[in-house]
């Protein structure tokens, strides 16, 4: 079994988000870059399919150079080989684009991303991915089960549950859930030091093709002072939400 | 040429957010003087949407869209775009739209911007503002394809009634060759989801355990809200993860928000802060989170939690 785990490498979540050269770009003095949550509970549920089911585990991220010691790490966390589309990416689709080509090339049995990035944010590019290779997809995935040529897969809905089966290929949308919080794998010394002998392919982008492009970022107004009400004083706060806010 | 919506709906209720859309793309279609046309599935009663400006509805029927999948779903709405020239086509940010929406982008070659907040900066090109960085800064971002579509957030445009006599044609799904089965839906009835709540009511860690969280719901219910929880909350089991929200939870973007006895670390702040207004309980003045507040109580929850859903009770009675 092929596994292509999918990998965007995004801010630290408790990263300040700035920007520079008037707005265009994100300011990156400063922060450090991690493996997208979402991303990583799936890479997670990809090593127990390895240790498990002997799956090959490959993580792949379309992105410059700087990319690179997130795929480190997560070679280090058990994966087998790292691919690095070498573009900086601007836009979903042309993510799906350059990442679809090397599924063409080789056959992956599952593909695993995240629901979403936590930077681009846009919850496309697995969809689009499974589009483009006409593959079975299920997003907001919770739960994984392989046998053979057959998954049965769980996706979170408003209010509920989904219980999917379908036949591979299949591609999942991650999130937690799928494993959980404390079975994120530290790497070791020994990890770390495996990783940096296993093989990190650059390649080259085929043709860019995108659709949409950013023109300019903005940053949240700054919020107001809060207003306190006195812990004894509810009929304040009522009145407050009902006659200043509107929403009771 | 025209402006599509796909109007979701539930237990044969066309959804709020559906008249969001509706709203939103009546001054769209309005500017481009085009049709503004409403795609629904399983819907029996459809002629609502005409008040808020649609009209022309394509209703779905059939056996293969009894329960929503992504892939059917749109491809039925791709053929309605194609027939209709479709330029702009708006969805909600349920997941059940995000989960279709780039299904939808591939097959009509079209543009594709989700967490969209506002109505376009421009038509041609189509250049609209979005969140991201999960809610902690916006873009604005162009799109210069044939067709585009527009994922609209939640709770982001008010509902403007432009009544218009619609016009309602059924028509039989297709059936596309899959082997996806939906074998189980599980589903909490009657309880309101974070995704559709005008409020919601979360707790965190200063709720000291699962066993005090019937204040927190009784609270929700007075309000009529959902109820949510900070990350740790769900991770110690004493809350499901469809709870969990923040960052790398669901994002909140409710009218009213309140969190009680939770913390305000950034990552929960990225996910709440499109919430209209913020209610903060914490019994520490300095915790974050009455920072990024509208209202706060410096309190002990265990004492304040039970006096307001008292109060609020009194005042709903009214
Ligand atoms: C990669 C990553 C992603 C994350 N994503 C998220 C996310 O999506 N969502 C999220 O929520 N967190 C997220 N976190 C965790 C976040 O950093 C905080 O740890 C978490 O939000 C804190 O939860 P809390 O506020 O419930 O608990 P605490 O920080 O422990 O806060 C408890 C609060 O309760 C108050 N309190 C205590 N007793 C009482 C009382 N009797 N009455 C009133 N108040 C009381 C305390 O003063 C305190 O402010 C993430 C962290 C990481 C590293
Ligand atoms: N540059 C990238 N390289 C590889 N995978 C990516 C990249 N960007 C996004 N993805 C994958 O697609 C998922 C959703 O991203 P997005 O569509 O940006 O929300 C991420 O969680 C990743 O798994």
């Amino acid at each position: 079994m092929k596994i292509l785990v999918c990998i965007s490498n995004v801010p630290d979540t408790t990263s300040k988000i700035n920007f520079v050269d008037e707005n265009t770009l994100f300011d990156t003095n400063g922060v450090q870059f991690i493996i997208n949550p979402n991303d990583e509970f799936g890479l997670t549920r990809a090593i127990w399919m390895k240790q498990q089911q002997s799956a090959e585990v490959t993580v792949v991220t379309v992105g410059d150079n700087s990319c690179e010691s997130t795929l480190r790490k997560c070679l280090a966390i058990g994966a087998d080989n790292a691919i690095r589309i070498d573009l900086k990416p601007t836009d979903g689709f042309q993510v799906a684009k350059q990442l679809a080509r090397i599924c063409q090339e080789t056959i992956y049995d599952i593909i695993i991303a995240g629901r979403e990035s936590i930077d681009y944010n846009g919850a496309m590019v697995p969809g689009m991915l499974a589009a483009l290779l006409d593959y079975n997809f299920v997003t907001n995935c919770v739960a994984l089960d392989v046998e053979g040529e057959n998954a049965q897969a769980s996706r979170e809905i408003d209010g509920g549950i989904e219980i999917i089966s379908c036949q591979l290929p299949l591609i999942i949308g991650a999130q937690k859930g799928l494993v959980e919080e404390k079975d994120l794998i530290i790497p070791n010394m020994r990890g770390i030091m495996q990783a940096r002998q296993k093989p990190l392919k650059v390649i080259e982008p085929t043709e860019d093709e995108i659709k949409s492009s950013i023109l300019k970022f903005e940053k949240p107004i700054p919020k107001g002072e809060v207003k306190l009400v006195p812990a004894d004083d509810i009929d304040q706060l009522i009145d407050l939400l009902h006659n200043e806010a509107n929403v009771i | 040429m025209s402006v599509i919506i796909y109007a979701e709906s539930e237990n044969g209720k066309i959804k709020k957010s559906a008249f969001e859309l509706a709203s939103y793309g009546y001054e769209i279609a309005s500017e481009m003087n085009v049709p503004l046309i409403a795609v629904t599935f399983n819907q029996d009663e459809v002629e609502s949407l005409g008040t808020y400006g649609i009209e022309k509805v394509i209703k779905f029927k059939g056996p293969s869209i009894s329960n929503f999948t992504a892939l059917q779903y749109a491809e039925n709405i791709a053929l309605i775009a194609k027939e209709n020239e479709a330029k702009i086509i708006i969805l909600s940010s349920s997941a059940n739209a995000k989960y279709l929406a780039p299904k939808l982008s591939i097959t009509l070659s079209a543009g594709y911007a989700s967490n969209v907040i506002a109505l376009p900066e421009k038509l041609q090109p189509l250049t609209v503002k979005r969140t991201c960085f999960t809610n902690k800064a916006f873009n604005f971002c162009s799109l210069s394809n044939e067709v585009n579509i527009v994922g609209l957030s939640n709770n982001s445009y008010e509902i403007k009634e432009n009544p218009k006599s619609i016009e309602i044609i059924e028509k039989d799904s297709s059936s596309t060759e899959t082997t996806l089965k939906v074998e189980k839906l599980e589903k909490s009835s009657g309880k309101v989801t974070i995704a559709d709540a005008d409020v919601v009511v979360s707790g965190g860690r200063g709720l000291k355990g699962p066993e005090n969280w019937h204040l927190i719901e009784d609270l929700a219910d007075t309000l009529g809200g959902a109820t949510a929880c900070s990350k740790p909350v769900s991770d110690m089991g004493w809350r499901p993860h469809s709870e969990h929200v923040g960052q790398t939870g669901k994002p909140v973007a409710s009218n009213l928000y309140i969190a009680i006895g939770v913390s305000g670390a950034i990552q929960h702040l990225a996910g709440v802060n499109s919430s209209k207004v913020k209610v903060v309980i914490n019994n520490d003045p300095e915790a974050p989170f009455f920072k990024a507040a509208d209202y706060g109580i410096v309190g002990d929850a265990f004492e304040v939690i039970p006096k307001l859903t008292k109060k609020l009770k009194e005042f709903k009675s009214k």
